[in-house]
């Protein structure tokens, strides 16, 4: 049997499909890398403020040109604005925000996940990787919502989703939802449901690349 | 009369003692204190144990003090940057010890530390290697790790605005760690960008009163913008 490439969301799509899921109001922390570019397609209607964990609330986008500020930058030190509502608070304050639980969402990246919702995005475990995990551990465990974005397989064609990680941990069981560049699957007392694939792709064709048994309700 | 003005970096940081434990302000170089860590350099401690969010960029800085081999342990949460190349080649060649903190334990660490806190449990960690060995807790249900504060001798942290109490205004996200730091050290060192009269700050906006801070340092704005 000779297996097709599959047609895949890009980045943009993976994005635009995370913001599309995130209700006016909502407080929201965007990890570092491919979860940034949610905020370039948060709708235009709706208000969701933005929360860094440098200690930002209302964090706008990036500014034009010319007026970067030093002392005002995102988690990832790259120069941000903040919107008419903003405020900036020290970082044992940031990270009550995060822990005690008043995010509505945080959007992560990952190496793996697993089918009870584990998460491993901050160490590989290589002999030689230097270890550094900010503040993954803190915003998996204390936004009422984890979300991770990801691609579906590793370069190597390997699974990310998976019976249970290889990689180090970052929270045990803290992942509602992964959006990767195949599929929308949401991740529930150690089910996999897929929300939506890509157009074109089959459940069996999704199923062949996802090393976990997934369910598409509007399949059975 | 109190004035805890002192004339500049030096002066400010002559007593730091071989071996001392130094907490540095600043994520990225918002509220990094440039010149309190280049006077470091320049005093000379050695055998140091630093606690900072990173562990030094580029070439100047926290990079060059841990460049000179001053640095034996480090504090921190995110070691690997693209540019911490004298971080990097230190730790591998076992030439610096690193204590790897949850971004969020390191603040708390810090906050329990200056408020008197023996410890405290939260869910942070839980299961994962940065929790190996470390007592737990169920309550409620959930998991919690048990977490120490992480005190120091000094704190070296960039401000805003200062007066002769100590008291501290700061510039959007440089606050950062330092009104936390500035409570958990015995001596705190902030540097300024102007000092000002007593009774000109604002009181409604002072964010780190004075009661946390022993030495302001008045410094100009000339190598940053």
């Amino acid at each position: 049997m000779t297996t097709r490439t599959l047609p895949r969301w890009s980045r943009v799509e993976m994005a635009q499909r995370v913001a599309r899921d995130i209700p006016d109001g909502s407080i929201v922390n965007l990890g570092i890398g491919l979860p940034t570019l949610v905020a370039n397609h948060l709708p235009q209607d709706r208000e969701i403020v933005l929360h860094s964990e440098n200690g930002v609330l209302g964090m706008g986008p990036a500014p034009a040109a010319g007026f970067e500020h030093p002392d005002l930058i995102n988690a990832g030190k790259q120069p941000v604005t903040l919107l008419p509502g903003g405020s900036f608070f020290h970082h044992a304050d940031s990270f009550a925000m995060m822990r005690g639980g008043h995010l509505d969402f945080c959007v992560l990246g990952a190496y793996q996940v697993s089918a009870s919702g584990d998460l491993a995005n901050w160490h590989t475990g290589a002999a030689d990787a230097i270890p550094a995990v900010g503040g993954a551990m803190d915003l998996a465990v204390g936004a009422k919502r984890t979300f991770v974005m990801m691609e579906h397989c590793s370069r190597d064609g390997a699974s990310k989703l998976v019976p249970s990680c290889q990689y180090p941990l970052t929270a045990i069981g803290c992942v509602a939802r992964v959006y990767t560049d195949l599929a929308i699957i949401d991740l529930s007392a150690g089910k996999a449901v897929v929300r939506e694939r890509v157009a074109g792709v089959s459940l069996e064709e999704l199923q062949r690349v996802t090393a976990i048994a997934l369910i598409d309700p509007r399949e059975s | 009369m109190i004035d805890k003005i002192r004339p500049d970096s030096r002066a400010a940081l002559a007593d730091i003692p071989h071996g001392a434990t130094i907490m540095i302000g600043g994520f990225g170089t918002a509220g990094l204190p440039d010149e309190l860590i280049d006077a470091l350099l320049e005093q000379g401690a050695r055998d140091l144990t630093i606690v900072n969010n990173n562990a030094g960029n580029g070439d100047t800085g926290l990079a060059a003090l841990l460049a000179a081999g001053r640095v034996s342990r480090i504090i921190c949460s995110f070691p690997r940057q693209v540019d911490s190349q004298h971080f990097d080649a230190l730790y591998r060649s076992g030439r610096i010890e690193l204590v790897l903190v949850p971004q969020g334990n390191l603040a708390e660490r810090i906050r329990a530390a200056g408020a008197g806190i023996g410890g405290f449990y939260t869910r942070t960690g839980y299961g994962t290697d940065l929790a190996r060995g470390k007592e737990t807790r169920q309550i409620n249900g959930q998991h919690y790790v048990l977490e120490f504060p992480i005190h120091a001798d000094y704190a070296l942290i960039e401000a805003e605005k200062g007066d002769r109490w100590g008291n501290l205004t700061y510039r959007k996200t440089a606050r950062n760690f330092g009104p936390i730091m500035a409570a958990a050290a015995r001596i705190t060192i902030a540097s300024v960008y102007e000092v000002v009269n007593l009774g000109e700050l604002d009181p409604e906006a002072i964010v780190t009163p004075g009661i946390y801070v022993q030495r302001v340092v008045p410094i100009t704005r000339e190598r940053r913008t």
